[in-house]
């Protein structure tokens, strides 16, 4: 017995410490005034944080990746919530059918997505890169939505809503009045989880980002094929941060177990 | 009512429909014809050696990403099933933080540790144990690396899940009555596990097998799989029906394995209820 859990904590600690480290090293190596990344660090020098924001792609992606993950969550909450509201609460035919249609974007591979819209509607139908941009996003924080709200709805309890019915609410006010403050938490942790995952995606954004429409993550891609200077540690810490402030926003309104 | 309800679901199907799978069709249908038959463009494909070496890198480079996550994950997701509440939770964010954290970054930092001038090398040099650097960059191993690197937390998470369902009351019984712990473990323990398993690995393969960010900024020119052809043919070399083709083989090998995955998740599902 004690020689297994002493096996399951020492390989548990080292994976811990493998996870750990090679952010720290980012972390450090952000701070280092020689032009090439190099670790142990030389001197110590904020420049490369200043030299994140002199960099127009990064600058320019940052304020767009944010808009198209705040604008792509929201549409897939708009469209999702619904859906799953009528998938969960309602007796429907082939129910498992429209389920898998609407997690299907989960399916296919995102460089796959991001390949197929920039055919159909960049090159087709001469949709603007904006547009085609946030539809691919729009697709891939759907299945999210999907997930979590199904998950909410299951936990709320139906005889709630039936009781407004019987005190004269319509289903319509009902389900905004009744049922969506009762979810509240689900919908909170899909926006997250949607935002995080659209902030994040390379494959989609790949095809469908252009001169004048820059995401972060792939300009940081492109940066690093003809760069490796500390800019990039920097650039790297400011999304940890990001993501750290993400982390402590969720934890404090529903708990971080919401996110997984 | 009831009907009108209902309707509410057809803006979603429609919007899934006109902006996901008649996109998908537009890219599938133009890679079945050819002037004599049409697999032809597949034949054509299938028969480079070159493109089979690439879906040969992709396939393997995600069955040992699954298996060494697999295997580094069951310990650790042990271990943090038995932690006190407190410590449970400063691990668990240690584990969210890497999956919450773009893929550039880490990949990038594994960059710095394995490359030429990196970490290790420079490590190794100082100490004499080398004295010429490694090449660990720009090869199968290094995507190996940052694909374990990339996929272990999100194994963790999916293991511990179907840790906190364990019934330990079995493994005390079995160790009662006098099993060794090694038994215990593979006869107890993991096939109680391997419903968490499947679905961490299903998460793994596939998310390797479709990986772009990482083969492509760990594995260089020379280790294309998939993914990075894809954008290969594609976007630097403009030739879109032969990058069809390769989305097509891509997502086909994709669905297919989870397919069966689901199936024989389900199946575990159903003998586990029994």
């Amino acid at each position: 017995m004690r020689t297994k859990i002493k096996f399951s904590s020492v390989v548990g600690f080292l994976v811990l410490v493998i996870l750990v480290v090679p952010l720290l090293i980012v972390i450090i190596t952000s701070f280092g005034e020689e032009s090439a990344i190099s670790f142990p660090i030389k001197g110590f020098t904020f420049d490369w944080y200043a030299n994140v924001f002199q960099q127009p792609d990064f600058v320019e992606g940052l304020k767009m990746s944010s808009i198209v993950a705040i604008v792509a969550s929201f549409l897939a909450l708009v469209v999702g919530t619904p859906m799953v509201y009528v998938l969960t609460r309602f007796d429907i035919h082939h129910k498992d059918w429209f389920q898998t249609i609407f997690l299907s974007p989960a399916l296919i591979p995102e460089i796959v997505i991001g390949f197929a819209l920039y055919q159909a509607l960049v090159i087709s139908l001469q949709l603007p890169l904006f547009i085609s941009l946030l539809v691919g996003h729009f697709l891939l924080c759907l299945p999210y939505v999907v997930r979590l709200i199904t998950a909410g709805m299951m936990e709320f309890d139906e005889s709630i809503e039936e009781a407004a019915w019987m005190v004269g609410y319509n289903k319509l006010s009902a389900f905004f009045k009744v049922v969506i403050p009762n979810i509240k938490q689900s919908v909170v942790a899909a926006f997250i989880l949607s935002f995080i995952t659209s902030f994040n995606n390379i494959p989609i954004s790949l095809f469908l980002n252009g001169p004048d429409l820059n995401m972060l993550p792939t300009s940081i891609l492109n940066y690093l094929e003809n760069n490796y200077d500390p800019t990039v540690s920097a650039v790297s810490v400011i999304l940890m941060i990001i993501t750290a402030s993400i982390m402590i926003i969720a934890e404090k309104y529903l708990g971080l177990n919401k996110l997984t | 009512m009831k009907r009108s309800t209902v309707l509410l679901l057809y803006p979603g199907l429609l919007l899934i429909l006109v902006l996901l799978i008649l996109p998908i069709l537009q890219m599938f249908l133009p890679t079945f014809t050819g002037d004599q038959f049409f697999l032809e463009k597949y034949f054509n494909f299938f028969r480079s050696s070159g493109n089979m070496q690439v879906i040969a890198r992709t396939l393997i480079i995600a069955v040992v990403t699954t298996l060494i996550t697999l295997s580094l994950g069951l310990p650790t997701a042990y271990w943090i099933s038995r932690l006190g509440d407190r410590w449970k939770k400063v691990v668990s964010i240690i584990v969210l933080f890497p999956i919450l954290t773009n893929a550039v970054v880490r990949n990038f930092a594994w960059i710095t540790i394995l490359g030429k001038n990196g970490v290790i090398n420079n490590f190794l040099m100082q100490v004499h144990i080398i004295d010429k650097p490694m090449t660990l960059l720009y090869t199968n191993f290094s995507i190996v690396v940052g694909s374990v690197y990339l996929f272990l937390p999100i194994m963790i998470t999916s293991l511990v899940s179907s840790f906190g369902q364990l019934n330990f009351e079995v493994e005390e019984a079995a160790s009662v009555i006098g099993a060794r712990p090694m038994i215990v473990f593979f006869k107890v323990i993991l096939p109680q596990l391997s419903v968490g398993m499947l679905t961490g690995s299903i998460l793994v393969f596939v998310g390797s097998l479709t990986a772009y960010t990482t083969p492509q900024l760990l594995g260089g020119n020379k280790n294309m799989v998939l993914a990075t052809l894809l954008q290969q043919q594609s976007i630097t070399l403009g030739d879109w029906t032969s990058a069809s083709v390769v989305a097509v083989v891509l997502t086909v090998i994709a669905v297919l394995v989870m397919t069966i995955m689901n199936y024989g998740t389900k199946l575990l599902d159903r003998r586990n209820a029994k």
